[in-house]
Protein backbone atom coordinates (compact mmCIF):
# COMPACT_ATOMS: atom_id res chain seq x y z
CA UNK A 1 0.00 0.00 0.00
CA UNK A 2 2.24 3.02 -1.05
CA UNK A 3 -0.03 6.03 -1.01
CA UNK A 4 0.12 8.18 -4.11
CA UNK A 5 -0.71 12.14 -3.77
CA UNK A 6 -3.88 12.89 -5.28
CA UNK A 7 -2.62 15.57 -7.14
CA UNK A 8 0.28 13.90 -8.35
CA UNK A 9 -1.96 12.40 -11.57
CA UNK A 10 -2.13 15.19 -14.60
CA UNK A 11 -5.39 16.90 -14.24
CA UNK A 12 -7.31 15.27 -17.53
CA UNK A 13 -6.26 12.27 -16.88
CA UNK A 14 -8.13 12.58 -13.17
CA UNK A 15 -11.18 14.10 -14.95
CA UNK A 16 -10.93 10.99 -17.23
CA UNK A 17 -11.36 8.28 -14.19
CA UNK A 18 -13.90 10.38 -12.64
CA UNK A 19 -16.06 9.64 -15.55
CA UNK A 20 -15.55 5.96 -15.91
CA UNK A 21 -16.64 5.31 -12.46
CA UNK A 22 -19.42 7.37 -13.08
CA UNK A 23 -20.48 4.82 -15.63
CA UNK A 24 -19.58 2.16 -13.50
CA UNK A 25 -21.79 3.30 -10.91
CA UNK A 26 -24.25 3.34 -13.19
CA UNK A 27 -24.48 -0.19 -14.43
CA UNK A 28 -23.58 -1.44 -11.13
CA UNK A 29 -27.03 0.19 -9.78
CA UNK A 30 -29.03 -1.22 -12.60
CA UNK A 31 -27.58 -4.17 -11.86
CA UNK A 32 -27.98 -4.79 -8.40
CA UNK A 33 -31.78 -3.36 -8.56
CA UNK A 34 -32.71 -6.10 -11.13
CA UNK A 35 -31.04 -8.67 -8.83
CA UNK A 36 -33.05 -6.77 -5.51
CA UNK A 37 -36.25 -6.90 -7.78
CA UNK A 38 -36.72 -10.62 -9.13
CA UNK A 39 -36.55 -12.22 -5.62
CA UNK A 40 -40.10 -10.46 -4.56
CA UNK A 41 -41.42 -10.52 -8.36
CA UNK A 42 -40.64 -14.44 -7.65
CA UNK A 43 -42.54 -14.46 -4.20
CA UNK A 44 -45.70 -12.66 -6.01
CA UNK A 45 -45.19 -15.02 -8.93
CA UNK A 46 -45.76 -18.08 -6.98
CA UNK A 47 -48.38 -16.51 -4.42
CA UNK A 48 -50.51 -15.59 -7.15
CA UNK A 49 -50.15 -19.06 -8.97
CA UNK A 50 -50.83 -21.42 -5.98
CA UNK A 51 -53.62 -18.82 -5.00
CA UNK A 52 -55.47 -19.01 -8.87
CA UNK A 53 -54.92 -22.36 -8.96
CA UNK A 54 -55.69 -23.02 -5.69
CA UNK A 55 -59.07 -21.06 -6.40
CA UNK A 56 -62.08 -23.49 -7.38
CA UNK A 57 -61.55 -25.11 -4.08
CA UNK A 58 -61.25 -22.05 -1.78
CA UNK A 59 -64.64 -21.52 -3.60
CA UNK A 60 -66.29 -24.69 -3.26
CA UNK A 61 -65.19 -25.93 0.02
CA UNK A 62 -64.50 -22.80 1.73
CA UNK A 63 -63.26 -22.81 5.01
CA UNK A 64 -64.37 -26.51 5.59
CA UNK A 65 -61.02 -27.24 3.90
CA UNK A 66 -59.57 -26.09 7.29
CA UNK A 67 -62.13 -27.06 9.53
CA UNK A 68 -63.20 -30.58 7.88
CA UNK A 69 -61.55 -33.64 8.88
CA UNK A 70 -63.22 -35.55 6.73
CA UNK A 71 -60.78 -36.62 3.39
CA UNK A 72 -62.44 -38.34 0.84
CA UNK A 73 -61.36 -38.10 -2.92
CA UNK A 74 -63.96 -40.14 -4.49
CA UNK A 75 -66.71 -38.39 -2.56
CA UNK A 76 -64.66 -34.86 -3.39
CA UNK A 77 -64.81 -34.17 0.37
CA UNK A 78 -61.63 -32.08 1.01
CA UNK A 79 -60.95 -31.44 4.85
CA UNK A 80 -57.38 -30.90 5.46
CA UNK A 81 -57.74 -30.36 9.68
CA UNK A 82 -55.52 -33.42 10.15
CA UNK A 83 -53.04 -32.14 8.35
CA UNK A 84 -52.96 -28.71 9.36
CA UNK A 85 -53.14 -29.73 13.38
CA UNK A 86 -50.39 -32.26 12.56
CA UNK A 87 -48.46 -29.51 10.89
CA UNK A 88 -48.75 -27.06 14.06
CA UNK A 89 -48.18 -29.82 16.60
CA UNK A 90 -45.07 -31.84 15.14
CA UNK A 91 -43.28 -27.97 14.54
CA UNK A 92 -44.08 -27.20 18.50
CA UNK A 93 -42.94 -30.35 19.63
CA UNK A 94 -39.53 -30.12 17.90
CA UNK A 95 -39.55 -26.37 19.36
CA UNK A 96 -40.22 -27.66 22.54
CA UNK A 97 -36.76 -30.06 22.04
CA UNK A 98 -34.88 -27.79 20.03
CA UNK A 99 -34.72 -24.80 21.65
CA UNK A 100 -33.46 -25.78 24.85
CA UNK A 101 -30.94 -27.92 23.02
CA UNK A 102 -29.77 -25.59 20.49
CA UNK A 103 -29.94 -22.61 22.95
CA UNK A 104 -27.65 -24.84 25.14
CA UNK A 105 -24.74 -25.51 23.06
CA UNK A 106 -24.87 -21.84 21.68
CA UNK A 107 -24.72 -20.78 25.28
CA UNK A 108 -21.70 -23.24 25.54
CA UNK A 109 -19.93 -22.62 22.17
CA UNK A 110 -19.63 -18.92 22.97
CA UNK A 111 -18.69 -18.81 26.99
CA UNK A 112 -17.92 -22.39 27.95
CA UNK A 113 -16.15 -23.96 25.20
CA UNK A 114 -12.10 -23.55 25.02
CA UNK A 115 -10.81 -22.02 21.73
CA UNK A 116 -9.93 -24.96 20.27
CA UNK A 117 -12.99 -26.59 20.30
CA UNK A 118 -15.19 -23.93 19.41
CA UNK A 119 -14.96 -24.17 15.48
CA UNK A 120 -15.39 -27.89 15.65
CA UNK A 121 -17.87 -29.08 17.41
CA UNK A 122 -19.44 -25.56 15.67
CA UNK A 123 -18.84 -26.85 12.49
CA UNK A 124 -20.47 -30.33 13.20
CA UNK A 125 -23.57 -28.48 14.47
CA UNK A 126 -23.71 -26.51 11.26
CA UNK A 127 -23.46 -29.98 9.35
CA UNK A 128 -26.98 -31.30 10.54
CA UNK A 129 -28.36 -28.54 8.27
CA UNK A 130 -26.34 -30.06 5.51
CA UNK A 131 -27.65 -33.55 5.81
CA UNK A 132 -30.54 -34.42 3.09
CA UNK A 133 -33.81 -34.85 4.31
CA UNK A 134 -34.34 -38.05 3.00
CA UNK A 135 -30.97 -39.61 4.54
CA UNK A 136 -32.64 -37.78 8.36
CA UNK A 137 -35.92 -40.27 6.66
CA UNK A 138 -34.30 -43.23 6.58
CA UNK A 139 -32.87 -42.96 9.96
CA UNK A 140 -36.02 -42.10 11.61
CA UNK A 141 -37.22 -45.53 10.10
CA UNK A 142 -34.25 -47.71 11.06
CA UNK A 143 -32.68 -45.95 14.25
CA UNK A 144 -35.06 -43.39 15.49
CA UNK A 145 -38.65 -45.46 15.77
CA UNK A 146 -37.50 -48.39 16.79
CA UNK A 147 -35.92 -47.07 19.24
CA UNK A 148 -38.59 -45.12 20.41
CA UNK A 149 -41.02 -48.09 20.26
CA UNK A 150 -38.89 -50.20 22.25
CA UNK A 151 -37.70 -47.78 24.73
CA UNK A 152 -38.93 -44.27 24.86
CA UNK A 153 -42.37 -44.66 24.20
CA UNK A 154 -42.56 -47.37 27.48
CA UNK A 155 -40.44 -45.05 29.37
CA UNK A 156 -42.62 -42.08 29.01
CA UNK A 157 -45.93 -43.86 29.20
CA UNK A 158 -45.33 -46.13 31.74
CA UNK A 159 -41.85 -45.68 33.93
CA UNK A 160 -42.98 -42.20 34.30
CA UNK A 161 -46.47 -42.67 34.36
CA UNK A 162 -47.63 -39.97 31.83
CA UNK A 163 -49.76 -42.45 29.64
CA UNK A 164 -52.38 -40.92 32.36
CA UNK A 165 -52.25 -37.73 30.39
CA UNK A 166 -54.30 -37.88 27.05
CA UNK A 167 -50.46 -36.69 25.53
CA UNK A 168 -48.63 -39.77 26.25
CA UNK A 169 -51.00 -42.71 26.43
CA UNK A 170 -52.18 -45.75 23.57
CA UNK A 171 -49.82 -48.17 21.97
CA UNK A 172 -46.03 -47.39 20.25
CA UNK A 173 -46.90 -48.02 16.90
CA UNK A 174 -43.49 -46.33 16.02
CA UNK A 175 -44.49 -44.06 13.24
CA UNK A 176 -46.04 -40.94 15.02
CA UNK A 177 -46.29 -37.64 15.61
CA UNK A 178 -43.46 -38.11 18.57
CA UNK A 179 -41.09 -39.48 15.66
CA UNK A 180 -41.49 -36.39 13.42
CA UNK A 181 -41.12 -34.01 16.21
CA UNK A 182 -37.84 -35.26 16.97
CA UNK A 183 -36.52 -35.41 13.50
CA UNK A 184 -37.59 -31.90 12.85
CA UNK A 185 -36.17 -30.96 16.03
CA UNK A 186 -33.06 -32.62 14.83
CA UNK A 187 -33.06 -30.56 11.64
CA UNK A 188 -34.82 -27.38 13.27
CA UNK A 189 -31.41 -27.39 16.07
CA UNK A 190 -28.54 -26.04 14.09
CA UNK A 191 -30.40 -22.90 12.73
CA UNK A 192 -31.63 -22.27 15.35
CA UNK A 193 -27.97 -22.84 17.41
CA UNK A 194 -25.99 -20.77 14.55
CA UNK A 195 -27.98 -17.86 14.73
CA UNK A 196 -27.88 -17.96 18.74
CA UNK A 197 -24.27 -18.45 19.00
CA UNK A 198 -23.54 -15.70 16.25
CA UNK A 199 -25.67 -13.09 18.49
CA UNK A 200 -24.22 -14.47 21.77
CA UNK A 201 -20.43 -13.66 20.60
CA UNK A 202 -21.50 -10.39 19.42
CA UNK A 203 -23.00 -8.98 22.71
CA UNK A 204 -20.55 -6.58 23.78
CA UNK A 205 -17.67 -7.15 26.01
CA UNK A 206 -18.74 -4.05 27.91
CA UNK A 207 -22.26 -5.58 28.92
CA UNK A 208 -20.18 -9.07 30.50
CA UNK A 209 -17.87 -6.55 32.56
CA UNK A 210 -20.79 -4.43 33.66
CA UNK A 211 -22.33 -8.01 35.52
CA UNK A 212 -18.82 -9.06 36.51
CA UNK A 213 -17.90 -5.97 37.89
CA UNK A 214 -21.03 -5.99 40.13
CA UNK A 215 -20.07 -9.12 41.60
CA UNK A 216 -22.02 -11.61 38.99
CA UNK A 217 -20.87 -15.28 38.99
CA UNK A 218 -20.28 -16.22 35.33
CA UNK A 219 -23.63 -17.81 35.31
CA UNK A 220 -25.74 -14.83 36.76
CA UNK A 221 -23.34 -12.93 33.81
CA UNK A 222 -24.43 -15.05 31.27
CA UNK A 223 -28.36 -15.04 32.26
CA UNK A 224 -28.44 -11.50 33.53
CA UNK A 225 -26.47 -9.57 30.70
CA UNK A 226 -25.25 -11.96 27.81
CA UNK A 227 -28.83 -14.33 27.09
CA UNK A 228 -31.09 -10.91 27.51
CA UNK A 229 -28.57 -8.79 25.53
CA UNK A 230 -28.95 -11.29 22.49
CA UNK A 231 -32.72 -11.94 23.22
CA UNK A 232 -34.19 -10.81 19.84
CA UNK A 233 -31.44 -12.51 17.94
CA UNK A 234 -32.51 -15.59 19.09
CA UNK A 235 -35.79 -15.30 19.16
CA UNK A 236 -35.28 -14.49 15.35
CA UNK A 237 -32.99 -17.91 15.43
CA UNK A 238 -36.22 -20.21 16.65
CA UNK A 239 -38.38 -18.40 14.00
CA UNK A 240 -36.05 -19.89 11.33
CA UNK A 241 -35.96 -23.19 12.79
CA UNK A 242 -39.90 -23.26 13.19
CA UNK A 243 -40.14 -21.82 9.38
CA UNK A 244 -37.69 -24.88 8.54
CA UNK A 245 -39.87 -27.40 10.70
CA UNK A 246 -43.17 -25.81 9.53
CA UNK A 247 -42.28 -26.96 5.65
CA UNK A 248 -40.53 -30.19 5.68
CA UNK A 249 -41.64 -33.04 3.87
CA UNK A 250 -39.58 -35.63 3.30
CA UNK A 251 -38.28 -37.01 6.28
CA UNK A 252 -41.60 -36.45 8.03
CA UNK A 253 -43.70 -38.14 5.58
CA UNK A 254 -41.07 -41.15 6.08
CA UNK A 255 -41.78 -41.29 9.89
CA UNK A 256 -44.98 -39.51 10.91
CA UNK A 257 -47.24 -42.32 9.73
CA UNK A 258 -49.68 -40.48 7.24
CA UNK A 259 -52.78 -41.38 8.65
CA UNK A 260 -55.30 -37.75 8.91
CA UNK A 261 -56.41 -37.93 12.06
CA UNK A 262 -56.51 -35.65 15.05
CA UNK A 263 -55.53 -37.20 17.93
CA UNK A 264 -53.69 -35.67 21.63
CA UNK A 265 -51.55 -38.47 21.83
CA UNK A 266 -48.03 -37.86 20.46
CA UNK A 267 -47.61 -41.83 19.54
CA UNK A 268 -50.52 -42.02 17.27
CA UNK A 269 -49.57 -41.38 14.03
CA UNK A 270 -50.89 -38.38 12.00
CA UNK A 271 -50.15 -36.38 9.03
CA UNK A 272 -49.16 -32.89 8.08
CA UNK A 273 -49.79 -30.29 4.79
CA UNK A 274 -46.56 -30.90 3.15
CA UNK A 275 -46.40 -34.80 3.57
CA UNK A 276 -50.09 -34.69 2.16
CA UNK A 277 -49.63 -32.72 -1.01
CA UNK A 278 -46.26 -34.67 -1.47
CA UNK A 279 -48.28 -38.30 -1.00
CA UNK A 280 -51.54 -37.39 -3.33
CA UNK A 281 -50.00 -34.84 -6.16
CA UNK A 282 -49.18 -37.23 -8.48
CA UNK A 283 -52.18 -39.22 -8.01
CA UNK A 284 -54.42 -36.30 -8.23
CA UNK A 285 -56.45 -36.75 -10.98
CA UNK A 286 -59.91 -34.70 -11.12
CA UNK A 287 -59.69 -31.17 -10.85
CA UNK A 288 -61.05 -30.54 -7.87
CA UNK A 289 -58.43 -32.82 -6.17
CA UNK A 290 -55.78 -30.58 -7.67
CA UNK A 291 -57.22 -27.39 -6.70
CA UNK A 292 -57.98 -28.92 -3.01
CA UNK A 293 -54.40 -29.61 -2.86
CA UNK A 294 -53.16 -26.17 -3.98
CA UNK A 295 -55.53 -25.15 -1.20
CA UNK A 296 -53.68 -26.58 1.36
CA UNK A 297 -50.37 -25.33 -0.30
CA UNK A 298 -51.87 -21.89 0.16
CA UNK A 299 -52.95 -22.47 4.00
CA UNK A 300 -49.16 -23.38 4.46
CA UNK A 301 -47.94 -20.69 2.71
CA UNK A 302 -49.98 -18.24 4.60
CA UNK A 303 -48.76 -20.17 7.96
CA UNK A 304 -45.67 -19.40 7.15
CA UNK A 305 -46.26 -16.12 6.12
CA UNK A 306 -47.70 -15.64 9.66
CA UNK A 307 -44.83 -16.79 11.76
CA UNK A 308 -42.22 -14.72 9.82
CA UNK A 309 -43.99 -11.59 10.32
CA UNK A 310 -44.42 -13.07 14.31
CA UNK A 311 -41.09 -13.81 14.13
CA UNK A 312 -40.01 -9.77 12.85
CA UNK A 313 -42.89 -8.08 15.09
CA UNK A 314 -41.01 -9.80 18.17
CA UNK A 315 -37.82 -8.57 16.78
CA UNK A 316 -38.68 -5.32 16.78
CA UNK A 317 -40.64 -5.16 19.66
CA UNK A 318 -37.52 -5.92 21.63
CA UNK A 319 -35.12 -3.87 19.71
CA UNK A 320 -37.72 -0.85 20.00
CA UNK A 321 -37.72 -1.90 23.97
CA UNK A 322 -33.71 -1.33 23.91
CA UNK A 323 -34.05 1.54 21.86
CA UNK A 324 -36.47 3.71 24.40
CA UNK B 1 -28.19 -22.63 46.99
CA UNK B 2 -27.14 -21.49 50.24
CA UNK B 3 -23.90 -22.74 49.60
CA UNK B 4 -23.26 -20.15 47.10
CA UNK B 5 -24.49 -17.38 49.12
CA UNK B 6 -22.64 -17.71 52.22
CA UNK B 7 -19.44 -17.03 50.94
CA UNK B 8 -21.11 -13.52 49.76
CA UNK B 9 -22.22 -10.62 51.99
CA UNK B 10 -24.92 -10.43 54.47
CA UNK B 11 -28.08 -9.16 52.87
CA UNK B 12 -28.27 -6.01 54.67
CA UNK B 13 -24.76 -4.88 55.31
CA UNK B 14 -24.02 -1.94 56.38
CA UNK B 15 -21.53 0.07 54.45
CA UNK B 16 -17.91 -0.93 54.86
CA UNK B 17 -15.33 1.66 55.90
CA UNK B 18 -13.46 3.16 53.35
CA UNK B 19 -10.75 0.38 51.97
CA UNK B 20 -6.99 0.57 51.74
CA UNK B 21 -5.13 -0.96 49.07
CA UNK B 22 -2.03 -1.84 49.03
CA UNK B 23 0.55 -2.78 46.08
CA UNK B 24 4.01 -4.99 46.92
CA UNK B 25 6.21 -5.67 44.07
CA UNK B 26 3.45 -5.85 41.85
CA UNK B 27 4.25 -7.10 38.47
CA UNK B 28 1.51 -8.17 35.32
CA UNK B 29 2.03 -10.22 31.92
CA UNK B 30 -0.44 -10.85 29.61
CA UNK B 31 1.45 -13.91 27.75
CA UNK B 32 4.68 -12.73 27.50
CA UNK B 33 4.09 -8.67 27.62
CA UNK B 34 4.70 -7.30 30.70
CA UNK B 35 1.90 -4.90 31.70
CA UNK B 36 3.55 -3.57 34.84
CA UNK B 37 6.88 -3.87 36.52
CA UNK B 38 7.18 -3.79 40.32
CA UNK B 39 4.81 -1.28 41.42
CA UNK B 40 4.51 -0.65 44.74
CA UNK B 41 1.86 1.95 46.23
CA UNK B 42 -0.34 2.55 49.21
CA UNK B 43 -4.20 3.94 48.20
CA UNK B 44 -5.01 5.63 51.57
CA UNK B 45 -8.75 5.04 52.90
CA UNK B 46 -11.25 8.14 51.77
CA UNK B 47 -8.94 9.63 49.48
CA UNK B 48 -8.95 10.02 45.67
CA UNK B 49 -5.69 9.13 43.77
CA UNK B 50 -5.48 9.45 40.07
CA UNK B 51 -3.99 7.50 37.89
CA UNK B 52 -1.98 9.03 34.63
CA UNK B 53 0.52 8.58 31.71
CA UNK B 54 0.41 7.86 28.22
CA UNK B 55 -1.49 5.27 26.59
CA UNK B 56 -0.51 2.00 27.42
CA UNK B 57 1.96 3.01 30.26
CA UNK B 58 -0.24 0.09 32.37
CA UNK B 59 -2.85 2.01 34.03
CA UNK B 60 -5.62 0.66 33.35
CA UNK B 61 -4.00 -2.66 33.73
CA UNK B 62 -3.40 -1.75 37.23
CA UNK B 63 -7.14 -0.57 37.92
CA UNK B 64 -8.33 -3.63 36.34
CA UNK B 65 -6.13 -6.11 39.13
CA UNK B 66 -7.44 -4.23 41.77
CA UNK B 67 -11.30 -6.18 41.35
CA UNK B 68 -9.70 -9.22 39.51
CA UNK B 69 -11.24 -8.18 35.94
CA UNK B 70 -8.18 -9.18 34.23
CA UNK B 71 -8.64 -12.53 35.09
CA UNK B 72 -11.19 -13.01 31.86
CA UNK B 73 -8.42 -12.62 29.78
CA UNK B 74 -6.41 -16.01 28.69
CA UNK B 75 -2.36 -15.57 29.58
CA UNK B 76 -2.48 -13.82 31.97
CA UNK B 77 0.31 -14.14 35.28
CA UNK B 78 1.06 -12.09 37.91
CA UNK B 79 4.07 -11.57 40.44
CA UNK B 80 4.27 -9.89 43.93
CA UNK B 81 0.87 -9.05 45.50
CA UNK B 82 -1.64 -6.95 45.79
CA UNK B 83 -4.10 -6.42 49.26
CA UNK B 84 -7.58 -4.68 49.80
CA UNK B 85 -7.31 -3.77 54.08
CA UNK B 86 -4.58 -5.98 54.78
CA UNK B 87 -5.40 -8.70 52.49
CA UNK B 88 -4.17 -10.67 49.85
CA UNK B 89 -6.69 -10.45 46.83
CA UNK B 90 -4.95 -13.69 45.05
CA UNK B 91 -5.74 -15.08 48.47
CA UNK B 92 -7.07 -18.83 47.57
CA UNK B 93 -10.06 -18.26 50.54
CA UNK B 94 -10.74 -15.16 49.26
CA UNK B 95 -13.69 -15.51 46.56
CA UNK B 96 -13.67 -13.06 43.77
CA UNK B 97 -17.10 -12.37 43.36
CA UNK B 98 -17.61 -10.94 46.86
CA UNK B 99 -14.22 -8.71 46.16
CA UNK B 100 -16.14 -7.50 43.42
CA UNK B 101 -19.00 -6.60 45.53
CA UNK B 102 -16.62 -4.62 47.95
CA UNK B 103 -15.00 -3.15 44.67
CA UNK B 104 -17.02 -1.16 42.66
CA UNK B 105 -15.86 -0.06 39.37
CA UNK B 106 -17.23 2.63 36.28
CA UNK B 107 -16.06 1.80 32.50
CA UNK B 108 -15.09 5.00 30.17
CA UNK B 109 -17.69 3.76 28.02
CA UNK B 110 -20.91 3.73 30.09
CA UNK B 111 -22.80 0.40 29.80
CA UNK B 112 -25.78 0.01 31.64
CA UNK B 113 -27.86 -2.86 30.77
CA UNK B 114 -30.80 -2.70 28.46
CA UNK B 115 -33.14 -2.67 31.30
CA UNK B 116 -34.91 -0.03 33.14
CA UNK B 117 -33.11 2.04 35.52
CA UNK B 118 -34.75 0.87 38.78
CA UNK B 119 -33.69 -2.78 37.50
CA UNK B 120 -29.98 -1.63 36.56
CA UNK B 121 -29.25 0.00 40.19
CA UNK B 122 -31.09 -2.99 41.70
CA UNK B 123 -28.74 -5.59 39.81
CA UNK B 124 -26.69 -5.93 42.30
CA UNK B 125 -28.92 -6.70 45.24
CA UNK B 126 -30.67 -8.79 43.64
CA UNK B 127 -28.00 -11.09 42.85
CA UNK B 128 -27.13 -11.02 46.72
CA UNK B 129 -30.77 -12.75 47.16
CA UNK B 130 -32.70 -9.28 48.31
CA UNK B 131 -36.36 -10.05 47.00
CA UNK B 132 -38.59 -7.71 49.45
CA UNK B 133 -39.53 -4.42 46.88
CA UNK B 134 -39.67 -2.09 49.87
CA UNK B 135 -35.98 -3.28 50.91
CA UNK B 136 -35.00 -3.08 46.80
CA UNK B 137 -36.60 0.58 46.76
CA UNK B 138 -34.96 1.44 49.22
CA UNK B 139 -31.72 0.57 47.85
CA UNK B 140 -32.44 1.98 44.53
CA UNK B 141 -33.46 5.59 45.79
CA UNK B 142 -30.42 5.80 48.33
CA UNK B 143 -27.84 4.82 45.55
CA UNK B 144 -29.74 7.22 43.18
CA UNK B 145 -29.22 9.78 45.20
CA UNK B 146 -25.45 9.73 46.07
CA UNK B 147 -25.03 9.47 42.03
CA UNK B 148 -26.72 12.49 42.30
CA UNK B 149 -29.66 11.15 39.87
CA UNK B 150 -32.36 11.01 42.03
CA UNK B 151 -34.19 14.14 41.38
CA UNK B 152 -33.51 13.50 37.44
CA UNK B 153 -35.14 10.11 37.34
CA UNK B 154 -37.25 9.61 40.20
CA UNK B 155 -40.60 9.63 37.92
CA UNK B 156 -39.10 7.45 35.59
CA UNK B 157 -37.30 4.76 37.28
CA UNK B 158 -39.39 2.27 34.74
CA UNK B 159 -38.38 3.61 31.49
CA UNK B 160 -35.27 2.41 30.00
CA UNK B 161 -32.08 3.44 31.50
CA UNK B 162 -31.03 3.39 28.14
CA UNK B 163 -33.00 6.73 27.05
CA UNK B 164 -30.98 8.70 29.54
CA UNK B 165 -28.41 11.03 27.99
CA UNK B 166 -24.62 9.86 27.90
CA UNK B 167 -23.67 11.78 31.43
CA UNK B 168 -26.99 10.40 33.28
CA UNK B 169 -26.31 6.56 32.36
CA UNK B 170 -23.12 7.03 33.10
CA UNK B 171 -24.50 8.27 37.03
CA UNK B 172 -27.01 4.79 36.66
CA UNK B 173 -23.70 3.35 36.20
CA UNK B 174 -22.31 4.69 39.29
CA UNK B 175 -25.35 4.35 41.05
CA UNK B 176 -25.49 0.84 40.08
CA UNK B 177 -21.87 0.59 41.62
CA UNK B 178 -22.91 2.34 44.99
CA UNK B 179 -25.73 -0.18 45.42
CA UNK B 180 -23.25 -3.03 46.46
CA UNK B 181 -22.27 -0.74 48.74
CA UNK B 182 -18.59 -0.99 48.48
CA UNK B 183 -15.50 0.50 49.93
CA UNK B 184 -13.43 0.85 46.82
CA UNK B 185 -14.60 2.26 43.63
CA UNK B 186 -12.73 1.92 40.61
CA UNK B 187 -13.42 4.64 38.03
CA UNK B 188 -12.00 3.65 34.46
CA UNK B 189 -12.04 7.28 32.89
CA UNK B 190 -15.36 8.08 33.52
CA UNK B 191 -15.65 11.12 31.70
CA UNK B 192 -13.67 10.80 28.69
CA UNK B 193 -16.78 10.63 26.34
CA UNK B 194 -18.47 13.16 27.93
CA UNK B 195 -19.61 16.72 27.51
CA UNK B 196 -17.60 19.41 29.88
CA UNK B 197 -21.07 19.82 31.59
CA UNK B 198 -21.75 16.11 32.77
CA UNK B 199 -17.87 15.90 33.31
CA UNK B 200 -18.21 18.65 35.97
CA UNK B 201 -20.63 16.60 37.30
CA UNK B 202 -19.24 13.47 37.71
CA UNK B 203 -15.94 14.92 39.57
CA UNK B 204 -18.21 17.03 41.83
CA UNK B 205 -20.21 13.52 42.83
CA UNK B 206 -16.18 12.13 43.15
CA UNK B 207 -15.27 15.12 45.75
CA UNK B 208 -18.99 13.84 47.35
CA UNK B 209 -18.26 10.37 47.34
CA UNK B 210 -14.90 10.27 48.84
CA UNK B 211 -15.76 11.04 51.94
CA UNK B 212 -17.82 7.16 52.13
CA UNK B 213 -15.43 5.41 50.28
CA UNK B 214 -11.86 5.11 48.35
CA UNK B 215 -12.00 6.09 45.15
CA UNK B 216 -8.85 5.24 42.47
CA UNK B 217 -9.51 7.14 38.97
CA UNK B 218 -8.06 6.61 35.94
CA UNK B 219 -7.82 9.68 33.45
CA UNK B 220 -5.93 10.98 30.46
CA UNK B 221 -7.29 14.14 31.69
CA UNK B 222 -4.82 16.07 33.29
CA UNK B 223 -6.66 18.94 34.67
CA UNK B 224 -9.30 16.57 35.69
CA UNK B 225 -6.48 14.66 37.78
CA UNK B 226 -5.46 18.20 39.24
CA UNK B 227 -8.85 19.34 40.26
CA UNK B 228 -10.23 15.90 41.40
CA UNK B 229 -7.65 13.68 42.95
CA UNK B 230 -5.77 13.97 46.57
CA UNK B 231 -2.45 11.51 45.47
CA UNK B 232 -1.63 11.39 41.72
CA UNK B 233 0.64 8.52 40.90
CA UNK B 234 2.67 8.66 37.36
CA UNK B 235 2.75 5.74 35.19
CA UNK B 236 5.17 5.68 32.10
CA UNK B 237 5.98 2.06 30.55
CA UNK B 238 4.60 -0.41 33.15
CA UNK B 239 6.09 1.27 35.77
CA UNK B 240 5.36 3.69 38.82
CA UNK B 241 7.65 6.71 37.69
CA UNK B 242 5.93 9.16 40.83
CA UNK B 243 3.41 8.98 43.21
CA UNK B 244 2.62 11.64 45.61
CA UNK B 245 -0.24 14.39 46.68
CA UNK B 246 -1.76 15.72 43.61
CA UNK B 247 -0.14 19.43 44.06
CA UNK B 248 3.26 18.41 44.73
CA UNK B 249 3.15 16.00 41.42
CA UNK B 250 1.87 18.83 39.52
CA UNK B 251 3.68 21.79 40.86
CA UNK B 252 7.16 20.37 41.59
CA UNK B 253 7.62 16.77 39.99
CA UNK B 254 10.64 15.06 41.89
CA UNK B 255 11.09 13.10 37.98
CA UNK B 256 12.00 14.36 35.11
CA UNK B 257 9.75 12.03 32.97
CA UNK B 258 7.02 13.51 35.69
CA UNK B 259 7.48 16.97 34.44
CA UNK B 260 8.23 16.31 30.70
CA UNK B 261 4.64 14.22 31.03
CA UNK B 262 2.38 17.38 32.99
CA UNK B 263 3.89 20.11 30.68
CA UNK B 264 2.97 18.36 27.88
CA UNK B 265 6.28 17.40 25.84
CA UNK B 266 5.25 14.17 25.24
CA UNK B 267 1.87 11.39 25.63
Amino acid sequence: MTAIPADSAPKDRRRLAVHRVEIGDRIYEILTTACALVVPALVTAIAIAIFAAAWPALTKLSASIITSSDWDVGAGRFGAAPALFGTIVSSAVALVIATPLAIGVAIFLSEFSPRWLRQPVGFLVDLLAAVPSVVYGLWGIFVLIPMLREHVMPFLRDTLHLGATPFFSGAAYGPSMLAAGVILAIMALPYISAVSREVLLAVPRSQREAALALGATRWEMIRDAVVPYAKSGIIGGIMLGLGRALGETMAVTMVIGNRPEISASLFAPGYTMASLIANEFSEATSDLHLSALMAVGAVLFIITLIVNAIARWLVWQVSRERAI
Amino acid sequence: MTATLEHRLPKSRQALQPGTIEARDFSFWYGKKQALNNISLIVPPSSVTALIGPSGCGKSTFLRSINRLNDLIPGIRHEGDLSLDGQSIFDKDLDVVALRQRVGMVFQRWNPFPKSIYDNVAYGARINGVTRSSELDEVVERSLRRAALWDEVKDRLRTSALGLSGGQQQRVCIARALANQPEVLLLDEPASALDPGSTQKIEELVYELKRELTIVIVTHNLQQAARASDHTAFFFSGQLVELGPTDQIFTRPREERTDAYITGRFG
